[in-house]
């Protein structure tokens, strides 16, 4: 219904560090994060375990507080982003409450928000609709797949039509090929609504393959190594997956990743001897 | 243990021991908070003594502590405060000290000790035919559909129907003494160990029991060597209830059960002596309740002990 | 028609066991477990009498169902938000569970009257206290960790997040106390009684009717008093059904 376009987010990251204290001493998850991410961008973070990528997402929205540096989310500050309801954010397990349907887990957000009734049900159903399960309304999350479940959760993120929408590693627990369709799905959701987008993944293909930019990170500390920007053609497809051009970018991130390669277009870069 | 609410015994109270809490960085360690829970406890049974003999200082009878020549009137009065109703904390202290009755020659804390250890023998006994009993019945029904589709909508039943109520009864109907009381307490032992190594034997991942049929174990190996193992943990839930639960049993039949001795048969008498001496029941109650604790600590120990000795090692089964 | 056929053979054994009781019971044992006829019929004699005491206990015991879940829940309430007060109360919630709680029910009868159905409201109302009180407070805490940091990212004020997490997430944990209670009310009530009461309940007609020799009687109020706590589960049950019907699907056993 309402075509969407909201005042994208840009995200700033500058010198954004945290420490996690054990009992075994500190432990540096992540080191000097510089990042700038400009509105509509769709930036994916990979890495190995360790490198920090989910604790970074988690800064990002405020869900952790970093131990140095500044986060700045639309020119405020990531807490204030968060007091105002401006992410969307989709974990890597579902996260659905099992004693409400479908339609009132999308609908929680609006709740929380104080949206007003008739408002409430029209944006559920227009989120179900853009997800694509506009028929499954009143099921109950158990009742429904893996994937789908997965899908009602990126709804109810897109519910409060944020300006950010954070993903940590969503389709990890799926199977391929639902992946691949949900990755075009994303892709679909992103064309239509121009949020930003901040997507944790382990698959270097799906990095490739929904993002402008893609940030390889290495573990201990955790850093950004290498930045690659994809300029496949927009709008992807399962066409994209097969250019030559995609497999010279997966190869591109796989070298980042093994850390063969430096450069890129920010961030501080190290030239690493091996694997992280 | 999973964390689902499960429709299981008596009291789900001691189910799994202690409610898991996720431990979230900042958070004590277990360590640190089961010193904190020990210390917490005693505070507890601390500020307990201090809410009674506080809430008597506020509103029960005149203190007259001659030996201390210390004596003040309350403000207001509840009667359940009196001291007949509530008496002093140290008036039942002193009273462990002092014979059980009238020309006796040995004090209430011998006499009790005795009852104690009395009724905590039937007790066991019931419990251990009843745990034995259940082990059985749970191992019969697991192997065979027929009988467990016959028989286990009644055991489940049973949990909602007060057994214990029934004690008295069961008494009479199977002649006074010790046996009746022994059958109450099986018949409330086994039917929670029934329903928990039903769901213990067959707790174990489908996967293992492949992996057996693979070796061409036959169905006495796979229950002696994986269904066994597995149900063990479920076991001492069940039995940590069965403890509280035949301890109850054994109590409320020594009653009508006719039997001279044991700790229902004190209560009874000490209730009928109230008016004379109100401490003495309260006596037995702190006992009955020390006898609980006791026993419970016990099948917590066993199981330590248990799981720690087949944890030890790659050769336990 | 599949109920049917799984209700056959538990149906067998209960036809079975009644008649190998009828036909059994012989020479003394007939005066102590009296046949099923002779309870039947000793029923439908007294039915008043039974009637009316079956009616005081079932209120005794469910006024003190009602007052052991609602203190057993404003407990549970205050103690989840503290950690400190959690791991003071709950331990001593668990060790009650071994204490024989049912050993204070004299001191009940002395403190609000032997004739007084209060007292024994009270022991059943201690009775349930203490499981529904540790299930609220498993369920209030127990809760995902990523479900509290989803609200955390929507800024979820705390008794929101208490409104529309926590308290669904208790009424599983809720109505499994709630079902062991409505059994422990009736013990509560019947072993209260049994430690003294008015003569117009079921544990006096029980105790007095075994003390005179009636022993069809004290069965028939025997079964009556199970009777009315199987109802009152059963009762527990269907609320739980229409209260959170989501949570029979997903729980298959």
């Amino acid at each position: 219904m309402t075509s969407h376009s909201p005042a994208a987010a840009a995200v700033r990251l500058a010198g954004v560090e945290q420490v996690f204290t054990t009992s075994a001493g500190g432990m540096k998850a992540l080191e000097d994060i510089n990042l700038s991410v400009a509105p509509g961008e769709f930036v994916s973070l990979i890495g190995p375990s360790g490198c920090g990528k989910s604790t970074l997402l988690r800064i990002v929205g405020d869900l952790i507080q970093p131990t140095a540096g500044v986060v700045e989310v639309n020119g405020k500050s990531a807490h204030e982003a968060r007091v105002k309801r401006e992410y969307g954010m989709v974990f890597q397990a579902p996260v659905l409450f099992d004693w409400r349907t479908v339609e009132a887990n999308v609908r929680l957000p609006l709740e929380l928000m104080g949206m007003e009734r008739r408002q409430r049900e029209a944006r559920v159903r227009e989120m179900l609709e853009l997800v694509e399960l506009g028929s499954f309304i009143r099921h109950y999350p158990h009742q429904l797949s893996g994937g789908m479940q997965q899908r009602v959760a990126i709804a109810r993120a897109l519910a409060l039509e944020p300006t950010l929408l954070l993903m940590d590693e969503p389709f990890g627990a799926l199977d391929e090929m639902t992946r691949e369709r949900l990755n075009s799905e994303v892709l679909r959701i992103w064309g239509q609504t121009r949020t930003t987008v901040i997507f944790v993944t382990h698959s270097i293909p799906e990095a490739v393959f929904l993002s402008t930019r893609v940030v390889v990170m290495s573990p201990r500390p955790g850093r950004i190594t290498h930045i690659v920007d994809i300029d496949l053609d927009q709008p992807r497809n399962d066409q994209s997956r097969e250019t030559e051009r995609y497999f010279e970018l997966v190869t591109d991130v796989r070298e980042g990743l093994r850390g063969r390669r430096s450069g890129g277009s920010e961030g501080r870069l190290r030239a690493e001897g091996g694997i992280g | 243990m999973s964390t689902e609410p499960e429709v299981e015994l008596q009291s789900s109270a001691a189910s799994t021991g202690v409610p898991s809490v996720p431990v979230l960085p900042g958070e004590p360690s277990r360590r640190q908070r089961a010193v904190r829970r020990a210390l917490s406890f005693t505070l507890f049974v601390l500020g307990i003594g201090i809410v009674w003999e506080g809430a008597k200082w506020l509103a029960g009878d005149k203190w007259r502590l001659t030996s201390i020549g210390y004596e003040h009137t309350p403000p207001f009065r509840i009667q359940q405060l009196s001291d007949l109703n509530l008496p002093h904390l140290w008036d039942i202290a002193a009273s462990f000290g002092e014979p059980f009755q009238r020309n006796a020659n040995y004090s209430l804390l011998n006499y009790l000790i005795d009852q104690a250890l009395f009724t905590w023998g039937e007790a066991l006994v019931g419990f251990g035919v009843g745990a034995a009993i259940g082990l059985a019945l749970a191992s019969i029904f697991v192997h065979s559909g027929l009988l467990e589709r016959a028989f286990v909508p009644y055991v489940v039943a049973s949990q909602t129907v007060p057994i214990v109520a029934l004690a008295p009864l069961i008494v009479v109907s199977f002649g006074r003494g010790l046996t009746s009381i022994v059958i109450i307490a099986t018949y409330l032992t086994f039917f929670p160990v029934t329903i928990a190594v039903m769901r213990g034997l067959r707790s174990p991942d489908p996967r293992a029991v492949e992996l057996m049929r693979s070796y061409a174990g036959s169905r006495w190996d796979i229950y002696r060597k994986v269904r066994l193992p597995a149900s063990i943990p479920y076991l001492f839930t069940a039995l940590k209830i069965a403890a509280a639960a035949s301890l109850v049993g054994t109590i409320i039949g020594e009653g009508p059960g006719g039997v001279q001795q044991g700790l229902g048969r004190a209560i009874l008498t000490f209730n009928q002596q109230y008016i004379t001496g109100p401490e003495k029941l309260w006596a037995t109650i702190i006992v009955a309740a020390g006898v609980g604790l006791l026993f419970f600590m016990m099948v917590q120990l066993a199981e330590a002990l248990v799981v720690r000795r087949r944890g030890g090692g790659p050769r336990t089964a | 028609m599949r109920f049917a056929v799984r209700a056959v053979p538990p149906l067998l054994v209960l036809v079975v066991v009644i008649v190998l009781w009828e036909m059994s019971a012989s020479g003394a044992g007939r005066r102590v477990i009296p046949p099923p006829s002779a309870i039947l019929s000793s029923g439908i004699e007294n039915f008043e009498q039974l009637r009316r005491a079956t009616l005081a206990t079932s209120y005794e015991a469910i006024g003190g169902f009602i007052l052991g879940t609602v203190g057993g829940l404003l407990v549970a309430f205050a103690t989840s938000r503290w950690l400190t007060a959690r791991d003071v109360l709950l331990p001593v919630a668990i060790a009650s569970s071994a204490i024989p709680i049912i050993a204070v029910a004299p001191i009940l009868n002395n403190w609000f009257g032997v004739l007084n159905p209060v007292s024994k409201m009270m022991m059943a109302a201690l009775l349930v206290f203490f499981p529904v009180l540790i299930n609220s407070t498993r369920g209030l805490v127990e809760v995902k960790p990523a479900s509290v940091e989803l609200m955390r990212s929507y800024a979820a004020s705390d008794v929101a997040v208490l409104r529309k997490l926590r308290v669904p997430n208790m009424l599983p944990f809720l109505f499994t106390a709630m079902k062991v209670g409505a059994t422990l009310a009736f013990i509560g009530a019947l072993v209260g009684e049994y430690f003294g009461g008015s003569s117009d309940v079921l544990g006096f007609v029980v105790l007095t009717s075994m003390s005179s020799g009636s022993f069809a009687l004290a069965w028939a109020g025997i079964l009556l008093g199970a009777a009315a706590a199987i109802v009152a589960y059963l009762i527990v049950s269907i609320i739980e059904r229409v209260a959170i019907p989501w949570h029979s699907e997903l729980d298959a056993s």
